[in-house]
């Protein structure tokens, strides 16, 4: 069902109202920014002075040192966790009980416990002095298990006739898993996938609280460190350092939503998942199983997992 | 062991926020999600690129972010001295009601178009098309994804303890700073969010059952 259908191709009457509608809708908004915008001119954080801080080497080195130490974590934690990922999939689907109820095990835990947790329970415990690997090692494993029930809801999306006809050719089970089975479910799953690296991605931003110098964490040293008519630039420095952020992730889920775009157009394989099904770090166990609803893709028999 | 008889009433406490915090945010998060996924699907172009955009901006933003507009920008805008807990809901809930926006979507695009039509066709206006005949039907469909939504909201709420929220994560930093062994602590904390995170599950279970009987 579009949108559309919910409501009459709008007559003369209901223009009119749509219009007035739209004018007061649009005003509020308007007016909230508006106030929002003389309540921090007031204050004093819109002075030139306030941004003017953006225009010092110093400073823009700091921002682009800490870019790169958020694009070093998530490089790191991507890897980590697409690697953790590929092999708690297969180790679920083994057929080996201990090997299986192993990495059940571990997914459910740390699936269920709070990425920050986890993060901060290996910074003190093993890396206190090394919180980049506490950082990209808790999010390798909190994502790891996210994508292994990613790939694991691909590989049961795979038809069966596929894997038949593989054990039927004399593969090995690990020949079916790493040529048949595999990259279908990679092929299939990977706006998902992608879905969920931005989610790492945006997660990185948890180094701020285990003191790794990364964005948030330089935007917080940057606004404590400079003193600007009196005031700490509180309000410029999160405006300029969250633009990046969500700049950077808004071109992560565009390349996602464009493969999965792409992969729709072909007519060979099962068709992509939707890359907008997993943004959110959530409970896999309650969405696999249930296709995601709507949309063009929503005729595939595969299912998608937070 | 030691760790949690020698500080139970601070792991009560943590326990009880975190609970909270869960409880207020998603209140906020659902009344927000609702009425901005009415605004995505309204006849009023306006109102359907601001909910477009609420969804797109606030679902690319980390949440740690948002934590910090909240505690550092919102106070300068709006009522100074607002307590953490309530900053901290409003951040949870924000930033949560975008993914639920998302969710009641995909419910309403669950919902046979015959309903719609049906509906329009006895002369219902959008709003009451939406709030009579369809949204109660997609409320079937919406539950599973919005159990997970809200398991997540859980876990990310840990992120408030560390802007001096009281809740489980502020007990764990305060009894690791105390120099017990963070394994222990570990344990009692991820037991703790098991058990809310499971009742949660549980809770939204019923629900499905409930609304199958209904079907």
């Amino acid at each position: 069902m579009s949108a559309s259908v919910l409501y009459d191709a709008p007559g003369p009457k209901a223009r009119a109202r749509n219009r007035v509608l739209a004018v007061v809708g649009t005003l509020a908004i308007v007016a909230l920014i508006a106030i929002s915008v003389m309540r921090l001119e007031e204050k004093g954080h819109l002075a030139y002075e306030m941004w003017d801080i953006f225009n010092y080497a110093g400073i823009r080195q700091n921002i682009a040192d800490a870019i790169l130490a958020t694009l070093k974590a998530f490089g790191i934690a991507a890897v980590g966790s697409l690697v953790l990922g590929v092999l708690l999939a297969v180790g679920r689907l083994s057929d080996h009980k201990p090997v299986r109820w192993f990495a059940t095990g571990f997914i459910e835990l740390f699936r269920s416990i709070p990425l920050l947790i986890t993060i901060y329970a290996v910074w003190v415990g093993f890396l206190t002095d090394y919180s980049m690997w506490a950082l990209a090692i808790g999010l390798s494993i909190y994502n790891g298990c996210v994508q292994a029930e990613v790939l694991r809801a691909g590989i049961n999306a795979v038809p069966k006739g596929q894997r038949e006809a593989a054990y039927a050719l004399g593969m090995s089970k690990t020949q079916v898993m790493t040529n048949v089975l595999m990259p279908q479910a990679v092929r299939a799953m990977l706006p998902t996938i992608i879905s969920q690296l931005v989610v790492t991605l945006k997660d990185t931003s948890l180094g701020f609280i285990i003191l790794y110098p990364e964005l948030l964490q330089t935007a917080r040293l940057i606004a404590s460190n400079t003193q600007v008519n009196g005031q700490y630039p509180y309000v410029s420095t999160i405006v300029v350092i969250g633009t990046i952020y969500i700049a950077m992730c808004l071109v992560l889920s565009g390349l996602a939503n464009w493969i999965e775009k792409r992969g729709r157009r072909a007519k060979t394989g099962i068709s992509p998942a939707e890359a907008e099904a997993v943004v959110l770090a959530g409970d896999a166990s309650q969405a696999v199983g249930t296709t995601i609803l709507g949309g063009p893709g929503s005729d595939r028999g595969g299912s998608t997992g937070n | 062991m030691n760790v949690l008889l020698d500080h139970f009433p601070e792991f009560r406490d943590g326990f009880i926020g975190t609970v909270s915090i869960t409880v207020v945010s998603t209140v906020i998060a659902l009344v927000l999600g609702i009425v901005v996924a009415g605004f995505r699907v309204s006849p009023i172009p306006p109102l359907r690129f601001f909910g477009a955009a609420w969804v797109t901006l606030l679902r690319n933003t980390p949440l740690t972010l948002l934590f910090l507009v909240a505690m550092f920008i919102v106070p300068e805008i709006l009522f100074p001295g607002m307590s953490a807990f309530v900053l901290g809901s409003l951040a949870l809930g924000f930033y949560t009601s975008a993914f639920i926006c998302e969710a009641v979507r995909s419910g309403i695009n669950t919902v046979p178009l015959g309903q719609a039509e049906a509906a329009r066709s006895i002369g219902m206006t959008f709003s009451q098309t939406l709030r009579m005949i369809v949204l109660p039907q997609a409320t079937r469909t919406v539950l599973p994804p919005l159990s997970s939504i809200l398991i997540a909201l859980t876990k990310n709420s840990a992120i408030a303890g560390a802007f001096s929220v009281t809740e489980l994560f502020g007990w764990q930093t305060l009894m690791s700073e105390q120099g017990y062994a963070i394994a222990w602590i570990f344990v009692w904390v991820a037991a703790a969010y098991l058990v809310i995170t499971f009742t949660i599950s549980g809770i939204f279970r019923l629900l499905e059952r409930r609304m199958e009987v209904a079907r």
